[in-house]
Formats: structure tokens, C-alpha cells, sequence
């Protein structure tokens, strides 16, 4: 055990590239959730085509096998990626077409009613998606967003098979070099398991933030006022 | 975004008398000197900018259900017109047809003497484009029955969100305007409360004034104080009352209150299954209705 832990440079290392693939993937994963999710609710039939088929595609693609084409196959036809771009690309694209249908989903749960008070007040269509339904659509968003970001930080271990020296892949040579198996994996356990927790919390404290923001949990001020009306409503 | 699916009926011929003015036939005015048109005076009281409306053989149907069968109707500039009638008959859809929440499927609106359902082009009348729409709604303002006030939100913002964004005001204006409205409205104590922090009432009042703060000429009410706690009913009633009495909009108000359509209304319609089937003052309609079924639906109302 204490040779595992001696090789901790390396076991930083390795945490702070999965640390790194995880922020930049969800950075990339929103862009297409956005775009695609925002386009599954046009009117138009063609634009929400345009969803189906990138949602169907992604989401029935595997991360691995996707990665592996754009590291190994692509290049081939003169496409060239750094591990680290293809690891972030085909991250990226798969969970964000998971993200894509959360979007969709919440932005079609926001009531009709808040879509066709901005068209009262003459809003823009633009506007009328920016200013109402879309930030009240975050607060359906963020639990769902959550639970994908960190299977997207767990799904950062496939990256060690196109040689990215991540947790994972360090803990193989720690372990190779050490012979320590148990122990090497028990640490890399316990790892993953805290960025797991530390991403959680990040997201929680969002949601808070948005529910404040929505006046679904009243602040303080607002709770001192209300309690004297009696329960408070969740 | 939504949708509004357009209607696919063929383009309506505009019509062979456009309505320059949608006074009553009592009142038609003559032609001044240079060639235009008087504006009509509303009934009681002169209404300089506010339009008239008029529902020209206008069809509305969900699927095979045709709610409103050629109606023809007309408000007059200025004019308080309160819509009555049974669940169903179509008021709601006649409010939300002049929101342009919904689309007309035969027939034209008219809100001053300019199309609201179609536009011009080419000397013939086509289903309204977004930027036409977009032009007509700025005279247009509607309260709901469940105040869709904006939860993300506070109340101050609820109220200049849309006077900067869609009427270009600065923020300094807009917040004058709506310190204003909060105070006519009684609420300027709540300008930083968030929505979900007041009550039904309170909410609706939020409503009003941010409805006004788009400086409407027409307004629509639809049963807006059905949603309240008996309590607070009259609060919002008083409000609208002032306005009315105060402002020289026209009003199209659907309400099942009748001591309150009475004060504030000119005119009474009564609808049926999306026709009207009587029509006078309030003081006629609720006091010596000349039709049975108004007779049956007032004696329902009265009941309950
Ligand atoms: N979005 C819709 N889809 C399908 N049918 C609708 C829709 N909106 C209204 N209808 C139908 O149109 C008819 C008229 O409805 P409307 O809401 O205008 O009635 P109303 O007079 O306002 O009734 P109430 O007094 O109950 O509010 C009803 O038969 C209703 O079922
Ligand atoms: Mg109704």
C-alpha cells in the first residue's frame, strides 16, 4: 500500500488530466445539448429532424468506438487528432446528446402559460426563449445535468486505451511497477469517488442558486416573513 | 418555440369597405375635407388613439370542433364591451384570437382600420407574418385568469423586462414607470419581492400593471379574478374599476361578476356556442334579458 501512495505524483497527475478531460468534455457536451435540445423544440419538422438525428446517432454510438475512430481510423483519410482532442470530442458528443434530450424535456415542461404572457408583452420569439422559458427550463435541467456529468467523468477512464495518461491509466503502471493490484485500484476508487462527490456538491449549490432565483426556497428574509404566516411551501 | 401552425385556407380578399373607423352604425361619421375620415367617438367617452376591433365572419376551430362560426362583431374605439355566456361558448378564444395566440381559420380581425389576422400584400390579404404580428401586438395588452407572472423573475423586473427589451425604454424609464404603476396598483412595497411571495391577489394586481407598463390601448381581461379567494376579489375589481374609469382604452372583458361587468362595461354580449345571441347596456342585459337562454345563463350564475 505505502508504494501506491509513494507514487503520488503520479496519482496527482493522473487526477488532474481526468479532472481536466471532465471540465473540458461538459464544456463541449453543452454546446451540442443546447443546440440540438433548443432545436427538438422548433415547430419546424426540419429543424427537429436535425435533433433526432443527432441525438439518435450519439447516444447509440459507443463513446469507446467513436474515440478510437477519431484517434485511429480518421487519420487514416488525413484527419488528425490529439489524444486528447479525440478523448474530449467523443466525450463530448455523446453526453451531450444525452444533454440534448434534457434540454428538449425542459424546455417543453415549461407551462404554456409563461410562453403566451411574453407573447402578450410582445416579446421577440428569441427573447421569449432568452429571458422566460429558457431560465426557468435550467431549473428542470440541472438535476439530469448533474447525474450525466458525472458519468461523464467516470466515462474519462476510456481515455487510458488511447494512451492519455489519466488516473487509470497511471494507476495500470503504478500497479505494473509495484505489483500492488488491490491496493492501486482501492486507491483509484476512493479518487474517483471524491471528484464524484466534489462535482455533486458543485451542481447542488447551482440548483440552490436557481431555485432562489425561481423563489421555489425563500431566503432567509423571505422565510423569517413567511414563517409567521405558518408553514412555508416547499 | 411553440407553434403556431398557420392557417392554410387561402388568402381572404380584403374587404370592399375597409374599416377606417369601427364606430357603431349609429354614428357613421362623414368625410372630412381632406378625404379622411372623423374618428368615431366611443359611446361615452372620446377616445383619442384607442381602436376599435372588428371580427369580420371570423372562423375558429380545434380539429372538428368549430368554436366561432363567421362571427361578426364590432367594439368601438374607446368602448368597454363585456363578453358573457356558458363554459364553452367561445370567449376565451375570441380574447385569445386578439392576442394572436391563436389563429383565425376564415375571416379577418381588425383592430383600428389595420388587419390583426392578415396583412396586406399585393392588394390581396395573407395569414399575418411574425413581423406583422409583432407590429399589431404593441397596441394589444391581455391580464390571465392565472396571472403567469415571470418566476424567474422579481417584481420590478416582471414589470420593465419587456418596457427595455421590446419598447426600448431606458432602464431609468422603465423603472420610473413601473414605481408608477406599482403605486396606482398599491403594491410599491413589493417591488423587490419575488412573485411566488405574494398573494393570488397581489400577483394579479403585478399582472395589471405590467400589462399597462406596455402602455396597451386595448386590454383584455379574461375572468381574472376567478382565480382568487373571495377576499381578494375585490381589491383586483376596485383596481380595474379606476382604470377604467381613469384611462380611455378599450376593453374586451369576459367575467362571471356581473355587478362588476356592470360597472365597468358599455356594452354587453352574450354568447352561445360562439354565436352572440343577445347583445345591450349592461342595466338591459341583466335586468331584462330578452332572450331565454341569457335569461337561463344569468338565473345559473346568479344561482352559484
Ligand atoms: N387549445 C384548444 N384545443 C382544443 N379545443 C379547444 C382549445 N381551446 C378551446 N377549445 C374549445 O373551444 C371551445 C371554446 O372554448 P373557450 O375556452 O373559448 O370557452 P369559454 O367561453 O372561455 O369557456 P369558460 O367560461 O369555461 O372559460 C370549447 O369547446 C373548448 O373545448
Ligand atoms: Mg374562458
Amino acid at each position: 500500500m505505502s508504494d501506491v501512495l509513494d507514487a503520488y505524483p503520479q496519482l496527482l497527475r493522473g487526477t488532474w488530466t481526468t479532472v481536466q478531460l471532465t471540465v473540458y468534455g461538459a464544456a463541449l457536451a453543452l454546446v451540442p445539448a443546447l443546440v440540438f435540445g433548443l432545436a427538438g423544440t422548433s415547430r419546424h419538422t426540419a429543424v427537429r429532424a436535425l435533433n433526432r438525428v443527432y441525438v439518435e446517432f450519439f447516444r447509440g454510438t459507443a463513446t469507446l468506438v467513436l474515440m478510437y475512430w477519431l484517434f485511429y481510423a480518421l487519420p487514416l483519410v488525413g484527419f488528425r487528432f490529439t489524444p486528447v482532442a479525440a478523448a474530449v470530442l467523443s466525450l463530448g458528443l455523446n453526453v451531450g446528446a444525452y444533454g440534448a434530450e434534457v434540454v428538449r424535456g425542459a424546455v417543453n415542461a415549461v407551462p404554456r402559460a409563461q410562453y403566451e404572457a411574453a407573447v402578450a408583452l410582445n416579446f421577440t420569439p428569441w427573447q421569449r426563449m432568452l429571458r422566460v422559458t429558457l431560465p426557468q427550463a435550467v431549473a428542470l435541467m440541472l438535476p439530469p445535468f448533474g447525474n450525466l456529468l458525472i458519468e461523464l467523468m467516470k466515462g474519462t477512464a476510456l481515455v487510458s486505451l488511447i494512451t492519455i495518461g489519466d488516473l487509470t491509466f497511471n494507476a495500470q503502471r503504478i500497479r505494473a511497477a509495484t505489483g500492488e493490484t488491490a491496493a492501486t485500484f482501492l486507491v483509484i476508487l476512493v479518487v474517483y469517488f471524491a471528484i464524484a462527490q466534489m462535482l455533486q456538491l458543485a451542481v447542488r449549490y447551482a440548483e440552490r442558486r436557481v431555485d432562489r432565483m425561481l423563489g421555489r426556497r425563500p431566503d432567509r428574509r423571505a422565510a423569517a416573513a413567511a414563517s409567521g404566516a405558518g408553514a412555508v411551501k416547499a | 418555440m411553440p407553434p403556431i401552425d398557420p392557417p392554410v385556407d387561402p388568402p381572404v380578399d380584403p374587404p370592399a369597405d375597409p374599416p377606417a373607423d369601427l364606430a357603431p352604425s349609429a354614428s357613421v361619421p362623414e368625410e372630412s375635407p381632406e378625404g379622411r375620415r372623423l374618428p368615431a367617438p366611443g359611446p361615452a367617452r372620446p377616445a383619442d388613439g384607442a381602436p376599435g376591433i372588428r371580427f369580420e365572419k371570423v372562423v375558429k376551430r380545434f380539429g372538428r370542433n368549430v368554436v366561432l362560426r363567421e362571427l361578426d362583431f364590432t367594439v368601438a374605439p374607446g368602448e368597454r364591451v363585456t363578453l358573457i355566456g356558458p363554459s364553452g361558448s367561445g370567449k376565451t378564444t375570441i380574447l385569445r384570437l386578439l392576442m394572436t395566440l391563436e389563429r383565425v381559420d376564415g375571416g379577418v380581425i381588425w383592430v383600428g382600420d389595420r388587419p390583426l389576422s392578415h396583412m396586406p400584400r399585393g392588394g390581396r390579404l395573407v395569414p399575418a407574418g411574425e413581423r406583422h404580428l409583432h407590429e399589431m401586438r404593441k397596441q394589444i395588452g391581455m391580464v390571465f385568469q392565472q396571472f403567469n407572472l415571470f418566476p424567474n423573475m422579481n417584481v420590478l423586473r416582471n414589470l420593465t423586462e419587456a418596457p427595455v427589451r421590446v419598447l426600448g425604454l431606458s432602464r431609468d424609464e422603465a423603472v420610473e414607470r413601473a414605481r408608477r404603476l406599482l403605486d396606482m396598483v398599491g403594491l410599491a412595497d413589493k417591488i423587490d419581492a419575488h412573485p411566488s411571495q405574494l398573494s393570488g391577489g397581489q400577483q394579479q394586481r403585478v399582472a395589471i400593471a405590467r400589462a399597462l407598463a406596455m402602455e396597451p390601448k386595448v386590454l383584455l381581461l379574461d375572468e381574472v379574478t376567478s382565480a382568487l379567494d373571495p377576499e381578494l376579489v375585490v381589491g383586483v375589481q376596485d383596481l380595474l374599476r379606476d382604470i377604467a374609469r381613469d384611462s380611455d382604452l378599450t376593453m374586451l372583458c369576459v367575467t362571471h361578476e356581473m355587478n362588476f361587468a356592470r360597472d365597468i362595461s358599455d356594452r354587453v354580449l352574450m354568447f352561445d356556442r360562439g354565436r352572440i345571441v343577445e347583445e345591450g347596456p349592461p342595466e338591459r342585459i341583466f335586468e331584462a334579458p330578452a332572450e331565454q337562454r341569457t335569461r337561463d345563463f344569468l338565473h345559473a350564475v346568479l344561482a352559484s
